[in-house]
């Protein structure tokens, strides 16, 4: 699946990333404890999370997580967006919450 | 180049690591993975090193007064060190212990604390050997082997 048809489903506002919408997304993971994220989050995968902070590029590169979810238009800080265009990160903003966002993923044949 | 000429010889970098920095912080565990794929580590390799270094930067940055983190690469071996100058661990095997977390609320809500980290570095690594003083400071290593 790619990340523009995940664009299609899920009803989001594009933050960053606007050129890297054909990249390929395997698998997703919804979590925000960082640790946890780091144990278990796949590779070119999908993350839902409501940490915005600058750190969430950090585990999202260092996992080669290509698409990051930020539900319930929680507000991204402003240096989280710069550092997600410099490193090649999608932000999506979506107002639904992290349960409507997975589960609308899977039902279009997601797996974690 | 070949990645066996590239890998002929050893390679250190050190990185200065700031307590309290969370805007720096994970920039140490990027370079490193940067670095490792430049010289065409396996994958699965680069992936293990760079969750370990990110646990041990953080914990780092969140935990200690700060430090230096070095990465020695062989033909053979990555090894990864890490040294502090305290507080230290007074607990070795406790913090050890999924789920143990003396983070302070300011570092949960920006969602550390999980207790995972230390397990996590463990987990990632073919050889790990983590020593605390308290008042003296903590050192870690975690070995990764290169297969070739
Ligand atoms: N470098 C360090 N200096 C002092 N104490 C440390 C250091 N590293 C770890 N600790 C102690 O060990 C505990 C467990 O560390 P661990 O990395 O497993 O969990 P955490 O950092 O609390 O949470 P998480 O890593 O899941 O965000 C910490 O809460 C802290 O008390
Ligand atoms: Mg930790």
């Amino acid at each position: 699946m790619r990340i523009n048809d995940i664009i299609n489903v899920i009803p989001n506002t594009l933050v960053t990333g606007k050129e890297l919408l054909q990249k390929e997304v395997r698998g997703g993971y919804c979590g925000d404890l960082l640790s946890r994220v780091m144990a278990k989050g796949p590779k070119d995968g999908l993350w839902i999370t409501v940490q915005t902070h600058v750190n969430i590029i950090a585990v999202a590169v260092l996992l080669e997580i290509s698409c990051i979810i930020i539900p319930e238009d929680i507000p991204i800080e402003p240096n989280t967006i710069e550092k997600a265009d410099e490193e090649g990160i999608v932000i999506l903003s979506s107002p639904l919450s992290a349960f409507e966002i997975a589960g609308r993923l899977h039902g279009m044949g997601m797996d974690g | 180049m070949t990645r066996k000429d590239r890998m002929n010889s050893s390679m250190i970098q050190v990185y200065e690591i700031e307590s309290g920095n969370f805007t720096k912080a994970g920039e140490a565990a990027g370079n490193i993975k940067k670095l490792l794929r430049q010289l065409g580590i396996d994958a699965g390799v680069v992936r293990r090193v760079s969750i370990a270094a990110y646990e041990a930067e953080m914990n780092m940055v969140i935990h200690s007064i700060g430090g230096i983190i070095k990465i020695l690469i062989d033909p053979e071996a990555i090894t990864f060190k890490a040294r502090d100058t305290g507080p230290g661990i007074e607990d070795i095997e406790l913090a050890m212990k999924e789920g143990y977390s003396t983070a302070t609320d300011f570092a949960r809500e920006l969602g550390f604390g999980a207790g995972m980290g230390l397990p996590n570095i463990k987990k990632c690594s073919d050889d790990f050997i983590i020593k605390s003083e308290v008042g003296v400071g903590t050192r870690l290593e975690a070995r990764f082997n290169i297969s070739t």
